[in-house]
């Protein structure tokens, strides 16, 4: 800090106002605890700061970028630019992690491990912070934003198999319970993916005689808002009841795996809770659109499943798929829970993990679930916008 | 006449509710085919009503919280300097929606213990989205020939928010908070893993001991408490109108 | 030839159309006026069906209508309406292709009657063939709606309030390119419009609607002479029904040949000018005398201002 009664006011005017808040927040999480050293999964650890556990050289390289960042979000406009550094200080924090992993675990052994202290967590969720407000700035079009999102997961999966996080506390948790991670990971992907495909079939023809018929569309959105307040577990729970006495009659559905505990009562619950969003988004998709369109296409002398097929459902299919992403994102989330009834999924280590008090654990399945649900969010959207694009 | 049917449906869900939770085991008979044989028809490891207030104050608490915040926020980003954040907090917004409540639930135990805490913390985060969005939409929706009307008038910046942006955004904003209080009250079943006081203890009892009538109670008890919380809402909304 | 016979339409105890009879000869323009509530835009939508009717029928050609189903009947028949009805997410060159995809055209024919109808609009194909909707002038668009109305070759043309989301400049430049087009193509044309000076302009034959009842089908001069109801009289216009009926004739039409000479210093007039116009005109210079010159500068005629004037004279 050089005398800082020499700097004007119009200097400190220019300085960009999101970038001085980042920066304050920034310096005073830097004297926060790095990393946290644990022996094992229980016992809480020691705090430890960046410069004591890092090679040097490692260290000023982190350091070095995160004083870039700090520059560039106060003094530089280009988004671009500010985006470029924010990815990069991300990439040299993580990899600070991995070193201090690295040097802080003794050659060998497999249960001493360090868990992302307070520091890398704050510092992280600014530079996030930098690079979301610098993306929002650039507006980059839908085939850039997937680009990115896959440029995003492939550099991830890239240095998570390098082996250079090994020693990290969800990396550790992961390595244990590797094999049951990609079954979790495809059960919570089936059951999310499952259910709303099933809703699909039942959602848009519903929500088409919703729109035909005005009398049934009061009467079917409010039974489905009914289904929506119904709490997840309470649901997954009543459904259970039902679905176990009809594989205890049928043994042909048992055989097909209807069960009272497991996949059945959750992809039920979670078809229901699909329903809404899509049956309602179908129904103010149709409604949207110009009825001088439809009257144009009758006109010409186009039969009623093509006003149908080539001009109502194109022109809704943007709000329906909004629709679809509602439902999907709210399934991804709720497939969580459903790890209570025996589903499986993600939820899985988030609850064995918060009955254990292991927060390793519970990041195991809540990071994972997050990024699922993210990125099939960027996906939607973009798609969604190209389908506008060229009509507006 | 569907006003009237209205109103009294709303009072008659509200009876059965208060009725039920002041005295549950006059309705032991109405849950017992669904309980185990031997087993309680009715939640018998905690007071029912209580349960339901700790429940009601959590979410409240939690609504109470995201609404100042985001209403805030929302009127922080539509003027003045905080018009260059306005990108920024619209994306976290969007991203912030794809975050499922128990993850939130989730990481919030590590960062301040079990208990009421990270419920708090998970709803209160979780409500911000649908009244920020909201307030956001509500604001923007002001036609800008009404602003300049009033400032043509002599309005000063906080007489127009005061006099003309809010009351008219107040729909918007209120319909915000029904859509948070609602995901709340369903949400804050799930804080019962993590030890908090509220009637999902009673669905996870029910879970645990294969007690469907637990299950079917607490479901209830949670479901109604939503309606009458988005009805009441409602009202205000019809009566600010 | 378009027939309508005693056509009514009812929908309950109202009224909308209550038996229209009148004929619309080929290769003519009909207009149909009326004010909005008056059953003119039933009526017309009862010729391509798209409402059915509850008595009477409609002959194109001496053949019913309700022989043939209806979605069928309408691809022979074209359809352009207000606010154009472009499809919003198909291109200018889909939009134009759409009868002609359902009629089963090969590709090729219809790709060559994109372009002629594009360039029979004024639209060049190369700039225009690609583009969205949303990205056309108001005028653009209401060119491509009638372009994609005649793409199934169709003998019969009818248009709901064509031009009424046009700005006036723009709209009496379509109203000149569709008569250029009607008699090009010898198209029977049947329009709607609650404007009477569109109808005037447009019209051979213009037929008054109120209240689901037709009030006089007649030519516009005959509309203007001698109304058969007060409310024709009302809608045609009272006070400047002598200019109105000066617009109806051309300059050629009333221009009388000269014979002597020493009309060097009249003003001249373009012989497609009306007699309002040409009376303006007259006005403004101060002259008595016009000449009348044909589209190649010839003179071939002249006009007193006294017997433009007998033009306007109630009859």
């Amino acid at each position: 800090m050089a005398a800082p009664r020499r700097l004007d006011l119009a200097g400190l005017r220019r300085l960009d106002p999101l970038g001085t808040m980042l920066v304050l927040a920034g310096l005073v999480a830097a004297r926060l605890p790095f990393v946290i050293d644990k022996a094992n999964r229980i016992v809480p650890g020691d705090p430890r700061p960046l410069f004591e556990v890092v090679p040097w050289t490692a260290a000023c390289g982190c350091a070095l970028a995160l004083l870039v960042a700090g520059v560039a979000a106060l003094a530089v406009r280009a988004p671009g630019a500010r985006l470029a550094v924010a990815v990069l200080a991300l990439a040299a924090l993580a990899f600070a992690l991995g070193a201090a992993g690295d040097a802080l675990t003794p050659a060998g052994n497999r249960v001493v491990r360090i868990a992302p202290g307070a520091a890398f967590w704050v510092l992280a969720a600014l530079l996030g912070v930098l690079a979301a407000d610098a993306l929002a700035r650039l507006a980059p079009g839908p085939a850039a934003r997937v680009l990115a999102l896959l440029l995003t997961v492939l550099s991830t999966g890239i240095a998570l198999a390098s082996g250079h996080f090994d020693h990290v506390s969800v990396m550790r948790e992961y390595a244990v319970n590797a094999d049951r991670f990609t079954h979790e990971a495809w059960r919570h992907v089936a059951l999310a993916f499952g259910s709303l495909g099933a809703a699909m079939v039942v959602a848009l023809p519903v929500g088409l005689v919703c729109h035909r018929m005005p009398r049934l569309r009061a009467a079917v959105i409010a039974a489905l808002n009914v289904v929506q307040t119904v709490p997840a577990i309470a649901l997954f729970g009543i459904l259970m009841a039902p679905l176990g006495a009809l594989a205890a009659a049928l043994p042909a559905a048992a055989h097909l795996g209807v069960a009272g505990i497991g996949a059945a009562p959750a992809l039920l619950a979670l078809f229901l809770y699909a329903l809404l969003p899509i049956v309602a988004n179908t129904v103010a998709g149709l409604a949207g659109v110009s009825p001088a369109a439809v009257e144009a296409a009758r006109g010409m002398g186009m039969t009623r499943g093509q006003i149908l097929a080539g001009v109502e459902f194109v022109l809704a299919l943007p709000v329906i798929l909004s629709g679809v992403r509602i439902a999907l994102v709210q399934n991804l989330g709720l497939v969580t829970v459903a790890a209570l009834i025996g589903a499986g999924g993600f939820g899985t280590f988030v609850f064995q993990g918060i009955g254990q008090a292991a927060i390793d654990l519970v990041l195991l399945g809540a990071i994972p679930t997050v990024a699922l649900a993210f990125g099939c969010a960027v996906l939607l959207d973009a798609s969604i916008e190209a389908m506008q694009r060229g009509r507006a | 006449m569907s006003r009237t049917i209205g109103a009294v449906l709303r009072v008659a869900v509200l009876a059965a509710l208060v009725a039920f939770l002041a005295a549950p085991a006059r309705f032991a008979p109405l849950f017992a085919p669904l309980a185990p044989p031997g087993a309680p028809a009715i939640y018998d490891q905690g007071d029912l009503a209580s349960l339901a207030a700790a429940h009601l104050a959590i979410v409240c608490c939690a609504a109470l919280a995201s609404t100042v915040v985001a209403v805030g926020l929302a009127l922080f980003v539509t003027r003045g300097a905080g018009v260059q954040f306005l990108p920024l907090s619209r994306a976290l917004v969007n991203f912030g929606q794809t975050f499922p409540p128990v993850a939130v639930l989730a990481i919030a135990v590590p960062l301040v213990g079990f208990g009421e805490k990270p419920t708090l913390i998970a709803l209160f985060a979780y409500g911000l989205l649908p009244i920020f969005e909201n307030t956001l939409a509500g604001i923007r929706a002001c036609p800008p020939a009404l602003l300049e009307a009033a400032s043509g008038m002599g309005m000063n910046g906080r007489q127009r928010l005061l006099g003309v942006e809010l009351p008219l955004a107040m729909p918007l904003i209120l319909e915000g908070v029904q859509l948070s209080l609602a995901v709340n009250v369903g949400t804050a079943t799930i804080g019962s893993t993590v030890a908090a006081k509220g009637l999902g203890e009673v669905i996870i009892a029910g879970l645990l001991s294969n007690n469907d009538a637990f299950i079917l109670q607490g479901g209830l008890a949670t479901g109604l408490m939503a309606v009458l919380l988005h009805e009441a809402v409602a009202l205000l909304r019809r009566r600010i109108r | 030839m378009i027939s309508i016979e005693g056509l009514s339409k009812r929908y309950g105890d109202l009224t909308v159309v209550d038996d229209v009879s009148f004929e619309v000869e080929s290769r003519t323009i009909a207009v149909v006026v009326g004010t909005s509530g008056s059953g003119k835009s039933t009526l017309l939508r009862m010729i391509n069906r798209l409402v059915e009717p509850s008595a009477g029928r409609v002959l194109i050609d001496g053949q019913d209508v309700a022989a043939e189903p209806p979605h069928l009947l309408r691809r022979r028949i074209g359809y352009a309406i207000q606010g154009h009805g472009l499809f919003p997410h198909r291109t200018v060159a889909q939009n134009i292709a759409t009868v002609p995809r359902l009629l089963g055209w090969p590709e090729q024919r219809i790709g060559a009657r994109v372009a002629e109808l594009l360039e029979l609009l004024q639209l060049d194909p190369g700039a225009f063939a690609g583009k969205y909707p949303h990205q056309l002038s108001g005028g653009q668009q209401q060119r491509v709606g009638v372009a994609r109305a005649l793409a199934g070759d169709p003998k019969v043309l009818l248009m709901d309030e064509p031009f009424g989301a046009l700005d006036p400049i723009i709209r009496a430049k379509a109203q000149d390119e569709l008569l250029a087009i009607q008699r090009r193509l010898g198209i029977t044309v049947v329009l709607v419009t609650h404007d009477m000076d569109e109808a005037f302009k447009l019209g051979a034959r213009v037929a008054v609607m109120s209240q689901g009842r037709l009030l006089q089908f007649d030519r516009p001069a005959t509309l203007l002479t001698r109304p058969e109801d007060p409310f024709v009289a009302r809608m045609t216009g009272i006070s400047d029904r002598a200019l109105k009926l000066l617009s109806l004739t051309s300059a050629r039409d009333a221009a009388v040949a000269d014979d002597g000479p020493g009309l060097g210093d009249a003003p001249q007039v373009a012989a497609t000018a009306s007699l309002r116009e040409v009376l303006s005109e007259l006005v403004w210079r101060g002259a008595t005398r016009a000449t009348v010159v044909d589209e190649r500068g010839q003179a071939c005629g002249s006009l007193a201002i006294a017997d433009i004037l007998a033009h306007g004279r109630a009859r």
